[in-house]
């Protein structure tokens, strides 16, 4: 099958970008200035990202559209208001993550924002429990830019008046260019920032104002080193279908209200875990010296029993660190607790740590 | 010191007397991306030609460095350990991987002269 490539092929291809094969789509890895410029350029000034490849779903349908998605996701979708967003995932019968997402509630419906490696099956599972009367919509004439960093506020307000407004994990509909946008005020990448939902004709006119601004295009590669430290998950790295969210230390993304009640997927497994704690767990791991300890690398205990797995690792350029995420038996999960890592055959020292590694406050 | 003489699996070679000095090119540096990470081996290790010496890592991925001629390696360089980015700034010059006592003459000799790399880089460009 031939790759897809986003509306802003041509663009990314201008501003020198290397493109690798990713989730079916030729997407840019990073561009001239490279990874750790990227990096930096987004937590010091603002990067924008081209996620144009995520799948944005509409759904429309009245209260039984709520009861239904509720069922494969464990957010308080009833008490979500218009216009607010959670961090949730579509759990199967066990309990494992599906994917991971953001929901966000509009007038209509429901808009779900899904990994784009994941979303045709998920829509194959959200729709095993849609009625007749719910309405649902991959949209592909969408593109998706997410704009990160601490100058996007000042920069997109010049744009689209208003955007300032927005608390994080809030979104609205703004006019540009006798066009309709749809932006929330989210990311993932541990900065303040936007996501812009806007149509395929119109994206590149956004991208020409953010350039003209000293925005400079970001690419898989940092999006990669800026989500790790911010300690943030990626599907089919941190978690896959056989890791519940209790294993992924993400039990804050269940309600409380869903917690008690449950009816949803998973949910027998799932309480009974919230009781009980799991037998391993995702932690955050700095190993020692510059050593990085990527996905795969074998973590031992002080006295060389195997404990866990590395899901994700890296250079963090913000922390001037290796950092990385795996899971390991709970009883070691202490942040602190001394650890070896196996690389390339040798074992290094390595701690339990805190995430996220690189901390910054968020528009509230 | 004599001209530079490269690999398929591109790294460079310069001779001095018998003992050579080893890096990686420049070419390998732009394919790899930002360093952030080095291993050189230590003083007294024997390597062979084409086997594994060193490790470079980019935010991206690790590489392993090969030797391209075999011999006992008399140092290895700190700075770049203690400075991987440096790898990128100077590849062909400051940032060198490690130092060998050579064996065979005919191995240096029988790598690409930099006309000859220059092409096989162009004719593969990944």
């Amino acid at each position: 099958m031939e790759a897809q490539k986003t509306a802003l092929y041509d663009i990314h291809k201008s501003l020198g970008a290397k493109f690798v094969p990713f989730a079916g789509y030729d997407m840019p890895i990073q561009y001239k200035d490279g990874i750790v410029k990227e990096h930096i350029s987004t937590r010091t000034f603002a990067g924008f990202f081209d996620v144009s490849h995520m799948g944005q779903f509409f759904l429309e349908g009245d209260e039984t559209l709520t009861d239904a998605l509720e069922k494969i996701i464990p957010a308080d979708l009833r008490s979500l208001k218009i216009n607010h967003s959670k961090y949730s995932f579509l759990l199967n019968n066990d309990g494992g993550i599906i994917d991971d997402l953001i929901v966000t509630k509009t007038e209509k419906g429901f808009c779900i924002i899904l990994n784009a490696a994941c979303k045709e099956n998920d829509i194959k599972q959200i729709s095993q429990f849609l009625g007749k009367n719910h309405k649902y919509l991959l949209n592909n004439e969408l593109s998706l830019i997410a704009l990160q960093g601490p100058k996007s506020v000042e920069i997109l307000e010049k744009l689209i008046p208003g955007v300032s407004n927005l608390k994080f994990m809030t979104g609205n509909n703004f006019n540009y260019e006798d066009d309709n946008l749809y932006i929330t005020r989210s990311g993932y990448t541990g900065e303040d920032g936007f996501e812009i939902s806007i149509s395929n004709s119109k994206v590149e006119k956004l991208i020409n104002f953010l350039i003209s601004n000293e925005v400079k295009p970001i690419g898989l590669g940092a999006r990669d080193t800026l989500r790790l430290e911010a300690g943030l998950c990626l599907y089919g790295h941190d978690l896959n279908e056989k890791i519940n969210p209790i294993e992924a230390n993400l039990k804050w993304a269940i309600a409380k209200k869903r917690k008690d009640i449950g009816g949803f997927n998973g949910w027998d497994k799932i309480k009974n875990l919230f009781t009980n704690g799991s037998e391993k767990i995702r932690v955050g791991i700095k190993p020692e010296g510059k050593i990085i300890a990527r996905e795969n690398t074998k973590i031992f205990s002080a006295d060389d029993n195997e404990i866990g797995l590395v899901t994700s690792g890296t250079f963090g350029p913000s922390v001037n660190a290796p950092v990385a995420m795996g899971y390991i038996k709970s009883n070691f999960a202490k942040v602190g607790t001394s650890i070896k890592l196996e690389v390339r055959g040798k074992k290094y020292e390595g701690k339990v740590s805190e995430l996220p590694f690189y901390k910054k406050s968020y528009v509230k | 010191m004599s001209e530079k003489k490269f690999s398929k699996k591109h790294e460079w070679v310069s001779l001095d007397g018998d003992v050579a000095t080893v890096g990686i090119t420049k070419h390998a540096t732009e394919l790899l991306g930002d360093i952030v990470f080095a291993e050189v081996p230590e003083a007294g290790k024997s390597v062979e030609k084409e086997g594994q010496a060193a490790v470079v890592e980019s935010t991206k991925a690790a590489s392993d460095v090969y030797s391209p001629i075999s011999g006992e390696i008399t140092e290895g360089n700190k700075a770049i350990v203690d400075d991987p980015s440096s790898i990128n700034a100077d590849p062909e010059g400051a940032s060198w991987f490690f130092k060998l006592k050579i064996k065979e003459k005919g191995e240096f000799e029988s790598l690409m002269s930099k006309e000859e790399y220059e092409k096989f880089c162009k004719d593969n460009p990944n």
